[in-house]
């Protein structure tokens, strides 16, 4: 007696689904994805359980690299420009505006500031250039670049954020708050990546009861 | 004899005349699949799903009056001290002549700095005179020497902010320490 012999099932699976699903998923990612914008100042930045998202425009940013430089960037042009007028008058620098406003940040001393503005803009990185010099109690200018944001921004809010790299020394920290508190700025915001509140701590247990956090 | 086709293009062929073999429209998908996914995960991994978060700091106003700042009480001040090469070293109260109180603590694993300053705060707890707010005289100080970095100060800033401590002052080091500071940094080094 012969079994019945059951037919001979195909081993090869319809792809077409499966491609399907595999390409909306990637046109969903392209469309989606943002690539970082390349930036003059490479820098990495400490992560914290600060919750609240940095602010994205019209902002004032000072950045420390690894080296301990400082840049400032600011974000709005028109600021940019009332900032060179003003120094332009108070420290007789000859800043050509246009080109000041064209530039995404600044980064040397005021002596070395008109050379800085003539390099075409992809030529200005981070690891050449000095920044502003601040580290130093008598030769901090970025009081002054301080003070001039300062006037530029009366009556308006003005976001003040810094940018530190992880392995930036304490003393170019501590340079650039000696700049802010000499010109009466108490609050500003560090921008850092986000990391969760270790288990079991106090903002742990706070998060989980459904506290707010304040900062 | 030979036999002729009489089929005339009729359904059957002539079993001399071969058929032509009819081939499957299917396209094996499999390698398309595989470069699908290939090019997903590349977006997955390049996306920048986080933004960048900020975290707020008040100074303290330099020009305030000595004798209009907030006096700290010594039993609930613990001033963290930070050295060279993730060094943390911190004392409670006020910091002896001869430097015993001066002890050394880490980021993380063991004799961490969270523990001091949990320990701290329960200790300020228990010898607290208002029940209302049992954690009034709490006030951490910290004072980053010149040999620690941005990331260190970034760390104990939010270490407050994790243990919740709502008295700290960010403070210039006194000379004394920062020489206590380097000397036991170069201990460290040593063994």
């Amino acid at each position: 007696m012969g079994r019945a012999k059951l037919p001979r099932k195909s081993t090869t699976i319809d792809m077409t689904a499966m491609c399907d699903v595999a390409f909306l998923l990637l046109s969903f990612f392209i469309l989606t994805t943002k690539f970082k914008p390349s930036e003059a100042i490479a820098v990495t930045t400490p992560s914290s359980v600060a919750s609240k998202v940095a602010p994205n425009k019209d902002f004032v940013l000072v950045t420390i690299d690894k080296d301990g430089k400082v840049f400032l960037t600011i974000d709005d042009k028109q600021k940019r420009e009332l900032v060179a007028n003003s120094l332009n008058t108070t420290k007789n620098l000859g800043i050509d505006v246009a080109k000041f406003k064209a530039a995404s940040f600044v980064g040397s001393s005021f002596s070395g500031l008109n050379s800085f503005l003539s390099v075409s803009e992809e030529n200005r990185k981070g690891d050449v250039l000095k920044g502003i010099p601040c580290k130093d109690s008598t030769d901090n200018e970025l009081v002054v670049w301080m003070q001039a944001i300062n006037d530029a921004y009366a009556g308006s809010k003005m976001d003040l954020l810094l940018k530190g790299d992880n392995l930036a020394k304490y003393p170019s920290f501590k340079g650039v708050l000696t700049a802010f508190k000499k010109n009466n700025i108490q609050k500003f915001q560090m921008v850092t990546n986000p990391e969760n509140a270790p288990v079991g701590s106090e903002l742990y247990k706070k998060s989980m009861s459904g506290e707010k956090q304040e900062n | 004899m030979a036999e002729l086709d009489t089929s005339g293009g009729g359904h059957k062929k002539g079993p001399g005349v071969k058929k032509g073999k009819k081939l499957s429209t299917r396209v094996d998908l499999t390698p398309m699949v595989d470069l699908g996914f290939l090019l997903i995960t590349f977006f997955i991994f390049t996306t920048t799903m986080s933004q960048p978060t900020a975290m707020k700091l008040l100074l303290p106003d330099d020009k305030v009056k000595p004798e209009e700042q907030n006096k700290a009480k010594e039993s609930g001040a613990l001033t963290i001290l930070m050295g060279a090469d993730n060094h943390i070293y911190y004392y409670e109260g006020q910091l002896k002549n001869d430097a015993s109180n001066f002890l050394s603590a880490s980021y993380n694993g063991e004799n961490s700095i969270r523990d001091v300053i949990l320990k701290k705060k329960a200790y300020v707890r228990s010898i607290a005179q208002d029940p209302n707010d049992p954690e009034h005289d709490l006030v951490v100080v910290i004072k980053p020497s010149q040999y620690c970095n941005y990331k260190n100060v970034i760390d104990i800033l939010d270490e407050m902010s994790i243990n919740v401590v709502k008295k700290f002052a960010l403070v210039d080091i006194f000379d004394i320490e920062e020489q206590l500071i380097k000397k036991s940094d170069e201990s460290a080094v040593k063994p």
